[in-house]
């Protein structure tokens, strides 16, 4: 639909009072109109897609209760539901929710329309594309196998394209602005949008092998240095920052009174973003990564605090004489506990990402305990203060149920106790039942003991989960009323002078150098990338300069073909959600896992694989640990070999047959980064994946099983029988003790 | 049994931390230099943005607040 949007010079008179003078002196205001329909679509995702996102979590939660529901297939196993519950809760519920806030406020904050309706509807439908994509993709077993950044490479070039379209929208709206000053909710806009761009660009890179796959461009403690530098930034900069940017402009908005401190914010904005880019090594304490860089992680997370304290201070104290207003409004309460699940996640981020508190939190389910404080509180509860306050404006009319929704905030409340009080307890009692030894000096527990005593705790958070959603179902119903009882205002209109006859009527005179950066995007762009490139920089360098160092393990050799094929598997039934990689030098995980992971035993790994949570036990020296035999049985029902387990079976495994046709390109890929492959091994490889799978069947029919040697399960057992192994084989030789 | 790894054996790269450090105590100073000697009435102006966004007295209903 079009709609005449912008005309200027038709002059109407403004009846507030201050207008008239400029009026006289400088001429008719510009009568305009803000794109509702915009905001209103994107709202409309918002609801859907975070309905379908905390579906899936739901399903992943039960799924480690009553493993059957992963009925039996490819695409509805947890390793797959897992990665769709992550990119659609963080790209489509939250990413549509910061598209809604931001179309919404930006015109408003810079007088003027967006710069192209066209544009705002590629970005919407672009953006939906890419979540469609996604999820068929990820369901399909198509991932890069980095978290969060799971996607494949054609949908990494089409989210760039897209959040370019959406970067120009943007700086398009606010170079026609009628308003000389970017008010804060901006910065942390295009803060958001630069260090979103850089963090996508930089981790996605890989190199293609076939249409829907690739391998990642780095290798081992460097990919994994990238990928927890974008992983734990894009918690920054993709569920921090445009929120705070929300915050900064809905909170003042539904208090109607103005930020508790505009210097304060201006703090807030640039020591975040300063400090936030350097912390992502604490994802990878006691991790085979360098040491400085470990403690490089951790000191800028711990100063992490005052920024986000005064973030959150801030926006409590905006509400300072409006305590009553609160009482009343479910608009306002649905903010109060965002930003106070804001202030409890960041005040919990820096003390995990203390060593000696890592080394308990970590690989754990305090971690996902965590998260959720952040994602149910800060973002979940924020998305829905401001559609709450958002669908009735639009629409014209009153909330359908303020009773309703004073009732989702209750049962939302109640879902986030239930969801992370039992997992803190989990967390804890994975750490001291895996930790704990005999006085005789053996592990107290075993893995699968552990596991076991989870399953009432995770049934209670599968409860958490399901109370929040039935909330969200409410709020669903709700605006749904609300909107039918309304009229939506698709074009609202305004008005306001142009910049240019403002600065006739200012003063000229002396001004503080920053409102030189203040008033000029494309500064503050610049600006804002200087400040989080710093970090990064820093922080790679030295990773990457000092390759040729990494002590490479001479016994560490390439994959095979069958082992790469087999780690292909490995990656596309998503084993990283519940299996890591990554042995840390604890007694008792050597006593359990054996000898602590090295850097260079990975180098040859892309993507890395070393994990983030156990529900599992680790893999890293799974290799020879268990006849072939074993790990047969086991992929074919876990609880025969493992009384009690709660990992899925994978029978497809053992029907689909090995694409062969694809491992000369693989090989070539793989040369291509470096992988010292023979000269023309691409052509030999086919034949000696075949000979390597020979030898598992003969060994397996040793054991009375029968199997044709080209099914992916003979793959990903050769890969499985590999892991760890090379070091053994360097300390059977007698080699170097490691560093 | 102590973790190393190969990093650690590069002279000088624990002078790293402390350069970082460094660059963001500079940053966080001028930061609060910037923000101290700002007029007050430069906030004020400012924070009252999002309050007035040029439809007020456009709107077609009453219950804007």
């Amino acid at each position: 639909m079009n709609t005449p949007q912008e005309s200027s010079g038709t002059n109407q008179p403004r009846s507030g009072a201050a207008a008239v003078p400029l009026q006289s002196s400088v001429g008719p205001m510009d009568q305009f109109a803000y794109d509702n329909k915009i905001v209103v679509w994107f709202a409309y995702a918002t609801a859907f897609w975070g309905i379908i996102g905390m579906l899936a979590g739901l399903l992943a939660a039960l799924q480690l209760t009553f493993p059957s529901l992963s009925f039996n297939a490819a695409a509805t196993t947890f390793g797959r539901v897992r990665p769709v519950h992550t990119n659609a809760v963080i790209f489509a519920f939250v990413g549509n929710g910061i598209f809604m806030g931001v179309y919404y406020s930006l015109q408003r904050l810079c007088k003027a329309r967006m710069w192209s309706d066209k544009l705002s509807k590629i970005h919407f439908w672009g953006w939906q594309l890419i979540i469609v994509a996604a999820a068929v993709t990820l369901l399909a077993g198509y991932t890069t196998g980095k978290e969060y950044a799971e996607l494949e490479w054609p949908i990494d070039i089409l989210i760039t394209v897209i959040w370019v379209v959406f970067g120009w929208n943007m700086f398009g709206t606010i170079l026609k602005r009628r308003e000389r000053h970017l008010y804060v909710a901006i910065w942390f806009y295009i803060g958001t949008w630069v260090t979103v761009a850089m963090l996508h660009i930089v981790n996605s890179m890989e190199l293609p092998f076939s249409m829907l796959k690739s391998y990642s461009a780095y290798a081992g403690m460097q990919d994994a240095l990238v990928q927890w530098w974008y992983g734990h930034n894009a918690v920054a900069f993709f569920l921090t920052t445009p929120y705070l940017g929300l915050m900064y402009y809905f909170l003042p908005k539904a208090a109607n009174r103005p930020v508790y401190s505009y210097r304060l914010s201006v703090i807030h904005f640039w020591s975040l973003i300063f400090l936030y880019i350097w912390a992502g090594p604490h994802h990878l304490l006691y991790n085979a990564l360098p040491g400085w860089a470990q403690s490089l992680g951790t000191v800028f997370s711990v100063m992490l605090i005052a920024p986000s304290w005064g973030g959150m201070l801030n926006g409590l104290l905006t509400l300072r004489g409006a305590w009553d207003k609160v009482r009343e409004e479910p608009v306002l309460k649905f903010m109060v506990v965002a930003v106070t699940a804001y202030g409890m996640s960041t005040f919990e981020g820096p003390m995990l990402s203390l060593k000696t508190v890592n080394a308990i939190s970590h690989f754990t389910d305090w971690t996902i305990a965590h998260v959720h404080v952040g994602a149910l509180g800060w973002n979940g509860f924020l998305n829905f203060g401001v559609l709450y306050w958002l669908i009735p404006r639009i629409f014209r009319t009153e909330l359908y149920s303020r009773k309703m929704a004073n009732a989702h905030f209750w049962i939302g409340t109640l879902g986030i106790v239930f969801y992370t009080v039992p997992l803190y307890i989990a967390g804890l009692m994975q750490w001291s039942m895996l930790s704990q030894f005999t006085p005789e000096g053996t592990l107290k527990y075993q893995f699968l003991e552990a596991v076991q005593a989870m399953r009432p705790y995770y049934m209670l958070r599968s409860i958490g989960g399901l109370l929040y959603l039935i909330g969200a179902f409410l709020m669903c119903y709700n605006l749904f009323k609300t909107i039918r009882m309304g009229k939506a205002l698709d074009n609202e209109p305004a008005q306001a002078l142009p910049l240019e006859r403002q600065q006739l009527v200012e003063k000229h005179g002396k001004e503080h150098w920053h409102r030189w950066i203040e008033r000029r995007p494309i500064q503050m762009l610049l600006w804002s990338f200087v400040v989080v490139a710093i970090g990064g920089i820093i922080e790679f360098v030295p990773a990457f300069m000092v390759k040729e160092n990494v002590p490479t393990i001479s016994s560490v050799k390439p994959y095979t073909p069958l082992e790469l094929e087999g780690r292909d598997i490995y990656v596309r039934e998503g084993c990283y959600t519940c299996h890591s990689q990554q042995i840390r030098p604890f007694r008792d995980e050597v006593a359990r896992y054996g000898e602590f992971s090295k850097a260079g035993e990975s180098i040859y790994d892309r993507p890395f694989q070393w994990g983030s949570k156990r529900t599992g036990p680790d893999l890293a020296r799974e290799g020879g640990k268990y006849p072939d035999s074993w790990h047969f049985n086991h992929m074919y029902e876990p609880t025969s070999m493992s009384n009690g387990s709660i990992m899925p079976p994978y029978p497809w495994l053992f029907r689909r047959t090995i694409d062969a046709g694809q491992m000369p390109a693989k090989i070539r890929a793989m040369q291509t980064l470096g992988v010292p492959y023979p000269e023309g091994y691409d052509q030999q490889a086919v034949k000696d994946m075949a000979e390597q799978a020979a030898g598992i069947q003969k060994r397996l029919a040793a054991d009375k099983i029968n199997i044709k040697s080209d099914k992916e399960i003979v793959a990903l057992i050769a890969y499985l029988q590999r892991l760890g192994t090379d070091i053994k084989a360097e300390q059977a030789a007698g080699g170097a003790p490691m560093p | 049994m102590k973790f190393r790894n190969y990093l650690e054996t590069i002279s000088g790269i624990g002078i790293l931390p402390v350069i970082s450090l460094l660059i963001f105590f500079l940053f966080f100073s001028a930061l609060l230099v910037w923000v101290v000697k700002s007029r007050k009435q430069h906030f004020t102006d400012m924070e009252q943005l999002p309050l007035e966004d040029g439809s007020e007295n456009l709107s077609l209903s009453s219950s804007e607040s």
